[in-house]
């Protein structure tokens, strides 16, 4: 079956969400457990997560994930069941075991296997959790033994012990056994694989035209030869049996005759047969008169509560929003509609333009229909991009995990706090923000945060918080990080760089600019490295990797009071912010966001260091310049020879480097189309857009140009440049 | 005939595991979400057998039972539970509120098509 592969896909996409459902029932339940108010439904909704997980894992023979699952699952029964008492340290194991079942998804959805060792030690960890009475030996690993199916063919003969060479059935349904979709033909033709099965009906003597047809007039003796036991027989009639009077008598093997006899004490109790009872009570009549379930009442009464009032529910459902009615659509299809309402508005603006150049009158008709195009057209692309955002969090609650495991293993004691989970960012930023997100809550953990004794002497709460939240500002996604640690140490930092040699001696620097040190490569403050944030990279590469996303990385620290680092990134990566600019009559897009700012210089302010390269002295250091005109071989003079600007930028090092273009026309909304498909990497830029009037630009990439773009180095030459792996 | 399955599950990947081997099968599947939502298809697709899951949100599976056994529609459908429980207790209840079948999941694709023709009534 090929649509098994996408049904296991389907498989971990539910995961996720069940995953989800799991951390969110388990802060509902740490805030209920702190004041005090237990919350009957929550356990249910956790204990489904977890109960759907194994039931799908085991679906797909992942074992690991299965028993994990399962006995997960028994002490959160054990908790729905009020068995064992919802203490702080249980949801803290409870919290444990959901970051482990997450790695464990994790790693089955990558197609690997768990550590046997570790998960044993996990299993036997939560399995000793449990209070359940029955002495403790009690192997919950075992116990959840996978069978396909217990309904079914029953394996004939295989005892030799039981030499019995058939059975006498007496099989007297009542009106519930066909009420309960059962048919006495399909169990008799189950009864048949076991053996040579004769079947004799017995009719009710009381079987008449006012016969009521709800109320069975018929039994049947059966006489079975086989050589299965009478548990194989009991088991067809699992489901049958409470619903009919059923008797089986081994036949003696020496005499398989028909024994009557075996009927006799049965049949005499009557009333098993034929309930005079009216329609409306048929059911409850055969319930009282069979005489295997004559029990039923207490448990059904029991059974009661399971079914959930209406009223109770929606009251508890008030508090979170259900769950969204989604769409899943393959991402390829979703790129499709971005890159066609992409051209969509780029026509409109061609449109618009030859129009507008053709002479149109403000307030005709088509100007007025013009403006509500432009309008629809830039409505549809924000739904369009709208498609492909994602909520930040299952990204917030992965990221829970990470602080989890890093507070444990610092020793420190955090609280982790989310906000604005809802906020949407396209989803191909979210992936690329695991790493360094992950990175900068380690810091705040490692480093941010104090010790509690340290934390008790400054007169602070001995938890630390962290927060991580996200908002849309003006445009963008503001993604921050705060810890109420005790803020950087910008003594340490700053004598750090200058050991490091990244800073000259004498430097005086601003607090912010010793702040933004701790981006540079290079640099780490740990004396020791510890084995958490120190894994070889350091800020710079967040900062990078942030940069490569069209973002940007701040820093805001206040000593005593922790610091907060903030990533401002774009809502899309299919849109960019762009700088139209002239270079020698050609014309470019640089992005927005790497640029600091525009200058105009004075002749004063340029120095020529040799024939090719100039710089710029700005508030007292040098910054190299790079003419774009001359790097891509558009002239040969230098634009600031024509009265050119200059575009102040910084690379993804922090260093800056000032482009000279001729002209700066405008600031757009570019919509970017990848040249990649199509030539390969193309040095010095980035990707193409087409303008309003239907020519194309390059975008240029900046971190590519302040890194070998300098005229100098590289005079003009672009193709010989190697192009990176 | 084709028969009609009405298969209720609150797991996705269960429901798409159902509807592939059923409709393999040959069989006309309708699938829900819960119980509640298998309810109201009740009537509308009037199956010949219902497939249900035990734990489900709003309404499980024991509800499921005991609301087909109730209704005008279906009262007598044969229903077989779908559930990774294989506990005594919980096939007891089952029986009593009027459960066919029980089925372990995972389940085997030909065993429960063959359940489903045992019990259905054809």
């Amino acid at each position: 079956m090929s649509s098994l592969n996408e049904i296991r896909q389907m498989f971990f996409v539910e995961c996720e969400e069940q995953l989800e459902q799991l951390t969110d029932g388990l802060d509902t339940l740490q805030d209920a457990v702190s004041d005090g108010t237990q919350d009957g439904e929550t356990v249910n909704t956790i204990f489904r997560a977890v109960h759907s997980i194994k039931g799908g894992a085991a679906s797909f023979s992942l074992d690991a994930i299965t028993r994990f699952a399962h006995i997960f699952e028994t002490i959160l029964d054990e908790v729905r069941g009020q068995q064992q008492e919802l203490t702080p340290d249980l949801l803290q194991e409870f919290y444990g075991a959901s970051d482990y079942l997450a790695g464990l998804v994790a790693q089955s959805a990558e197609g690997d296997e768990p550590e046997d060792a570790a998960l044993e030690e996990r299993i036997a960890a939560i399995a000793a959790l449990s209070t359940a009475e029955d002495d403790g030996e009690v192997d919950f690993s075992q116990s959840f033994v996978p069978v396909s199916l217990d309904f079914g063919f029953v394996s004939a003969g295989d005892e030799a012990d039981d030499q019995s060479a058939g059975f006498s059935i007496r099989f007297a349904p009542t009106a519930a056994l066909y009420a309960n979709g059962h048919e006495p033909l399909h169990l008799f033709r189950e009864l048949e694989t076991l053996g040579r099965l004769t079947v004799e009906v017995v009719p009710d003597d009381a079987l008449t035209d006012e016969t009521d047809p709800e109320v069975p007039h018929l039994a049947w003796s059966l006489s079975l030869t086989t050589d299965s036991d009478e548990s194989a027989i009991r088991e067809i009639f699992e489901f049958a049996e409470p619903h009919a009077d059923l008797t089986i008598v081994p036949l003696d093997p020496p005499a398989p005759a028909f024994d009557l006899s075996a009927f006799e004490a049965p049949a005499e109790d009557g009333e098993g047969f034929a309930p005079p009872a009216g329609p409306e009570n048929a059911a409850e009549s055969a319930d009282s008169s069979s005489s295997t379930s004559a029990e039923p009442e207490p448990q059904l009464a029991e059974a009661e509560p399971t079914v959930p009032e209406p009223a109770r529910e929606e009251k508890k459902s008030t508090a979170k929003a259900g769950p969204k009615a989604t769409v899943r659509v393959d991402l390829d299809v979703v790129d499709d509609l971005i890159n066609t309402v992409g051209e969509l508005v780029i026509t409109q603006s061609v449109v618009t333009q030859s129009i507008k150049e053709a002479g149109l009158q403000p307030g005709t008709r088509l100007a007025v229909s013009l403006e509500e195009f432009q309008n629809l057209t830039r409505h549809i692309q924000e739904s369009v991009m709208a498609i492909r955002a994602q909520s930040v969090k299952p990204l917030f609650q992965r990221m829970g995990r990470i602080v989890r495991e890093t507070a444990q293993i610092a020793g420190k004691e955090v609280r982790f706090v989310t906000e604005g989970d809802d906020t949407e960012v396209d989803r191909t930023v979210i992936e690329r923000l695991v790493d360094p997100l992950t990175h900068i809550l380690r810091n705040a953990i490692d480093h941010g945060l104090e010790t509690a004794e340290t934390r008790a002497a400054a007169g602070k709460d001995t938890q630390g918080t962290v927060t991580l939240s996200a908002a849309h500002r003006s445009g963008r996604v503001v993604i921050e990080v705060a810890d109420n640690g005790g803020g950087i140490n910008r003594e340490k930092v700053l004598a750090s760089a200058v050991s490091k040699g990244l800073v000259a001696e004498n430097a005086t620097l601003s607090p912010s600019e010793i702040d933004r040190l701790l981006f540079t490569p290079g640099f780490s403050t740990a004396s020791a490295v510890t084995n958490l944030s120190g894994r070889g990279v350091g800020m710079d590469v967040v900062n990078s990797e942030i940069k490569k996303l069209g973002g940007r990385v701040s820093i805001l620290s206040t000593p005593g009071e922790g610091s907060t680092i903030s990533i401002s990134l774009p809502l899309t990566l299919a849109v960019l912010d762009g700088m139209i600019v002239d270079v020698a009559g050609e014309t470019l897009v640089v992005p927005i966001s790497a640029i600091t700012e525009t200058i105009r210089p004075r002749s004063s302010q340029i120095r020529r260091i040799d024939r090719g390269t100039q710089t710029i002295y700005l508030r007292n250091t040098t910054v190299p310049i790079i003419d774009l005109g001359q790097v891509f071989g558009y002239a040969d003079a230098p634009a600031l020879d024509r009265e050119g600007v200059l575009l102040l930028v910084e690379d993804d090092q922090g260093a800056q480097r000032a482009l000279a273009v001729d002209r700066i026309y405008e600031q757009r909304q570019v919509v970017i189309k990848s040249l990649e498909s199509n030539y390969g990497h193309v040095p010095w830029i980035a990707a193409a857009t087409i303008l309003g009037d239907g020519r194309i630009a390059l975008i240029v990439d900046i971190d590519e140009i302040t890194n070998t773009g300098t005229p100098a180095l590289q005079p003009g030459t672009p193709a010989t440049k190697e192009v990176p792996a | 005939m084709t028969l009609r399955i009405l298969a209720i599950d609150d797991s996705r990947t269960m429901r798409g595991l159902l509807r592939a081997s059923l409709e393999e099968a040959g069989f006309d599947v309708t699938t829900a979400e819960d119980g509640i939502d298998g309810m109201e298809r009740l009537e509308a697709v009037a199956p010949d057998v219902i497939i249900t899951d035990i734990n489900m949100p709003r309404l499980d599976g024991f509800g499921v039972i005991e609301a087909v056994r109730k209704s005008d529609e279906g009262r007598s459908v044969p229903i077989l539970v779908l559930s990774t429980e294989s506990g005594v207790e919980m096939k007891d209840r089952a029986r009593r509120s009027g459960a066919t079948g029980w089925i372990v999941k995972p389940f085997d694709d030909a065993r429960l098509i063959s359940a489903i023709r045992r019990v259905a009534r054809v």
